[in-house]
C-alpha cells in the first residue's frame, strides 16, 4: 500500500468518525481513499463523515466543531495547507480538543515543491500557530508506521485532550510497502465536556479558547504546561540501531532515518562504530536518552531534509557533552546513504587532525 | 416639580405601601397570585442565563440573544440545540445562552457548525455572527456552507461596523458612512460598496429561507422573533440553510443615543438593506412541515 493509503485505511479501522480535508500534493490520496471508503462504513447508528472542504482553513475549523462535539476527527494536508491551518490548530490546542492532524511534509518555503522535505519540524514542534502550546508530534519512517501512528495518535489525543500531529513527508506518503493491520479495539473515551446538546441533568458545555481575564488565562496556560510535562514524562518514543557500542551516532527522523540506518550499516562495514538514533516522538523529544548516549559517543551527526532544525534540539539535549554536527539537503533533494557516510568520514578525519 | 406634586407622590407611595402591608398581613395575600386577573405576561426565558450582559446600553445583541433563546424555549429544543459564537461583540454569547455552545475563530463559525451538524444531524445547530465575521473574513466559509446547503441556522447581525474593535469600517458600512477607518465617510471608489449578503446568498440553491429583519421597534422585534422561530423549525425539514439577517444598531460606535440609532436604521440602513423576506420556502416544503405534526410557530 501507499503510505497515504495505509494512513487512510488505518483511520477507518481506528474508528475515525469524520475526516475533513482539501486536496494538496503529495497527500491527496488520503482524501481520495476516504471519499471512496468511509461511506461504506457509515450507518444510521454510527454516522461517519468524509467532507472535502473549500479550504484548509475550513477543514481545520470543521475538525474543531466535530471534535468539540466529542467525535474522533482528523484532517490531513501538506506544508502550505498546514500553514493555513495554524490558526485553527492554535484554537484547538487552546480549547483542548483531541484530534489528529497529518502533515505530509513537502519542501518549501512558499509553494516550494511537491518533493519530500522536513522543513516543517519547527512549525510542528514549537507551536506553529500563535500562543504557547504544544502538539504531540509523531514521525513515521515507514508505511507501517503511517498506519500504526493513526491508532496511537487518536488514543494519545483522547488521553490528553490534545491535538496530535503525524509529521510525515512526501516520500513516506507516496512510497509503497507491505503493511499489516492488527486487531484494534477502538478505545471509547468519555467526553463529558463535549457539546452534544444540554440535557437538564447538567449545565451547559461550551468549547472556547477565550479567557479574557489575564489571571484566568494564566491559570489555563499553567494547566496546559502541566499537561505537556505529563506528556513528556509518559510518551517519549524513540528507536536505536547499533547504538550499544557506537562512537558515532546519526540522529534522524522519518525519511532521513531510513537513509541514516543504511548509512550506519555502510559505516560499520568500513569499520566505523556507527549507530543511529531515531526520535519517534518529536514532541515530546527524547532529550534524556540522547543525553545518556552523549556520555559514551564521540560525535552526533544529525541529518535532515532542511537547513538544520531538529539539530537544535539535539544540541540542547546533549548540552555540550558531545559535538553535534549537521548534514542537510534542501529543495526536495534526498541524500543517498554514501553522502552521509562521506560527511561522517570527513568529520572523523578532522577530529583526528585536531 | 412643585411642592404640591411632591406631596401627592409621597401620599400615593404611602398609600401603596399601606395597601401592600395590609395585603401581606391578611389572608387575601395568599390568593392574590392565583387570581385570574394577575398572570405573568413577560419573563426572561429560562434558556437565557440570569447574568448581566456586557453589551452597551441600547445594543441590539442582547435583544436578539433573548429572541433566539425564547424561540429555543418555545420550541422545547434546549436539549437539542448547539450554538456557535463568533469573534466580535457576541464572542461571549455562550455566557448568556443556556445551551451547549462552541466559540469559533473569526469568520469560521459556519465551518465549525458544519463539523457539528454533519455528525449530529438531528440537533438544531445555529451560528451567531456579525458583519465583519461573516461578510469579510468569513465570506468564503459563509458562501460554501450555504452552497453545501448545510442544514443550520445562520443569524447574521448587520450593524455596518466592527463593534468589538470600536467602530471600524465593515463590508456592510453604508456608502458615505463615517467610521474610525473611514473618517471622511466610506468612499466607494476606494472601498467598494456595502455587501448585501442576504441577496447574494439567496442565489445559492443551498439556501432555503433568507430574510432580513430589524429590532429597532416593537413590530420589527416581533417579526424577527417569528423569523427565528420559523428558521429553527425549518431545520427539521433538512432542506438547506436558513439565514436570518438582522439589522442591528450600534449606538456606541455610531456615536448616537440608542433612540437616535434606532431612527438611523429606518432613515438610512433600510435604504441599502431593505427589510423583508428575500427567499421563502415553497408551499410543498411547508406542507411537509405540517405533515411532521408540528404546529407552525406563531
Amino acid at each position: 500500500m501507499k503510505g497515504n493509503e495505509a494512513l487512510a485505511e488505518a483511520a477507518i479501522q481506528a474508528g475515525c468518525d469524520a475526516y475533513f480535508g482539501y486536496p494538496i500534493t503529495p497527500q491527496s490520496e488520503v482524501l481520495e481513499y476516504l471519499a471512496r471508503e468511509i461511506p461504506k462504513y457509515s450507518t444510521k447508528e454510527h454516522i461517519r463523515v468524509v467532507l472535502q472542504a473549500e479550504s484548509e482553513i475550513a477543514s481545520i475549523n470543521m475538525v474543531y466543531g466535530a471534535a468539540g462535539a466529542g467525535f474522533r476527527v482528523m484532517t490531513s494536508s501538506s506544508s502550505p495547507g498546514i500553514s493555513l491551518m495554524q490558526e485553527g490548530i492554535s484554537y484547538i490546542a487552546g480549547a483542548e480538543l483531541p484530534c489528529l492532524i497529518v502533515n505530509v511534509n513537502r519542501a518549501g518555503p512558499g509553494l516550494g515543491t511537491i518533493q519530500p522535505g522536513q522543513g516543517d519540524y519547527f512549525q510542528a514542534t514549537k507551536g506553529g500557530g500563535h500562543g504557547d502550546y504544544k502538539l504531540i508530534v509523531l514521525a513515521p519512517s515507514s508505511v507501517q508506521e503511517m498506519a500504526d501512528f493513526v491508532f496511537l495518535g487518536f488514543d494519545l489525543a483522547d488521553k490528553y485532550r490534545n491535538p496530535v500531529m503525524i509529521l510525515s513527508d512526501g516520500a513516506i506518503g507516496q512510497m509503497m510497502e507491505k503493511v499489516t493491520f492488527g486487531k484494534y479495539n477502538v478505545h471509547k473515551t468519555e467526553k463529558p465536556w463535549a457539546t452534544t446538546g444540554k440535557p437538564e441533568s447538567r449545565g451547559r458545555n461550551y468549547i472556547t479558547s477565550l479567557h479574557i481575564q489575564p489571571e484566568k488565562l494564566e491559570v489555563h496556560n499553567l494547566k496546559l504546561i502541566e499537561k505537556y510535562k505529563e506528556i513528556e514524562k509518559n510518551e517519549v518514543r524513540y528507536e536505536e540501531i547499533m547504538t550499544e557500542d557506537a562512537e558515532y551516532i546519526f540522529v534522524a527522523y522519518g525519511l532521513s532515518a531510513r537513509i541514516c540506518h543504511k548509512a550506519a550499516i555502510i559505516a560499520r562495514e568500513k569499520g566505523i562504530k556507527a549507530g543511529m538514533f531515531r526520535p519517534v516522538t518529536l514532541f515530546p523529544f527524547p532529550s534524556k536518552r540522547l543525553n545518556e548516549l552523549a556520555e559514551t559517543a564521540k560525535l552526533f551527526l544529525t541529518a535532515e531534509l532542511n537547513s538544520g532544525q531538529m539539530v537544535e534540539d539535539v544540541r540542547l539535549a546533549v548540552n555540550g557533552k558531545v559535538n553535534v554536527e549537521f548534514y542537510g539537503r534542501l529543495g526536495g533533494m534526498v541524500p543517498n546513504p554514501e553522502e552521509i557516510v562521506n560527511k561522517l568520514e570527513n568529520l572523523i578525519s578532522k577530529e583526528n587532525v585536531s | 416639580m412643585s411642592a404640591e406634586e411632591l406631596t401627592l407622590i409621597e401620599k400615593t407611595d404611602k398609600n401603596i405601601s399601606e395597601e401592600a402591608d395590609a395585603l401581606t398581613n391578611s389572608d387575601a395575600a395568599v390568593n392574590i397570585c392565583d387570581a385570574d386577573e394577575y398572570s405573568v405576561v413577560y419573563e426572561r426565558p429560562h434558556t437565557l442565563l440570569d447574568v448581566n450582559m456586557h453589551y452597551c446600553p441600547g445594543c441590539a445583541h442582547s435583544l436578539v440573544h433573548k429572541l433566539i433563546m425564547e424561540a429555543v424555549e418555545e420550541l422545547g429544543i434546549q436539549e437539542d440545540t448547539i450554538g456557535v459564537a463568533p469573534v466580535g461583540c457576541a464572542v461571549f454569547a455562550y455566557d448568556y445562552m443556556n445551551v451547549d455552545m462552541q466559540e469559533a475563530a473569526h469568520g469560521r463559525a459556519t465551518a465549525v457548525a458544519t463539523g457539528i451538524k454533519r455528525l449530529l444531524p438531528d440537533k438544531y445547530v445555529f451560528t451567531y455572527q456579525g458583519d465583519g465575521d461573516l461578510a469579510a473574513i468569513g465570506i468564503a466559509e459563509t458562501i460554501h456552507t450555504i452552497n453545501r446547503g448545510e442544514n443550520i441556522l445562520i443569524v447574521f447581525i448587520n450593524n455596518a461596523v466592527y463593534g468589538m474593535t470600536s467602530g471600524q469600517m465593515a463590508p456592510t458600512t453604508l456608502a458615505g458612512m463615517k467610521t474610525t477607518t473611514s473618517p471622511f465617510g466610506r468612499d466607494t471608489s476606494v472601498y467598494g460598496y456595502p455587501i448585501k449578503v442576504s441577496e447574494l446568498i439567496s442565489q445559492l440553491p443551498g439556501s432555503f429561507y433568507v430574510t432580513r429583519q430589524a429590532v429597532n421597534k416593537n413590530t420589527a422585534v416581533r417579526k424577527t422573533k417569528k423569523a427565528i422561530l420559523n428558521a429553527l423549525n425549518y431545520q427539521k425539514l433538512n432542506k438547506g440553510t436558513c439565514f436570518v439577517e438582522i439589522i442591528g444598531n450600534c449606538p456606541s460606535n455610531w456615536k448616537m443615543t440608542p433612540l437616535e440609532s434606532n431612527d438611523f436604521i429606518d432613515e438610512h440602513m433600510v435604504k441599502t438593506f431593505p427589510l423583508g423576506d428575500v427567499k421563502l420556502p415553497g408551499a410543498e416544503d411547508l406542507k411537509q412541515l405540517n405533515q411532521t405534526g408540528d404546529k407552525q410557530p406563531c
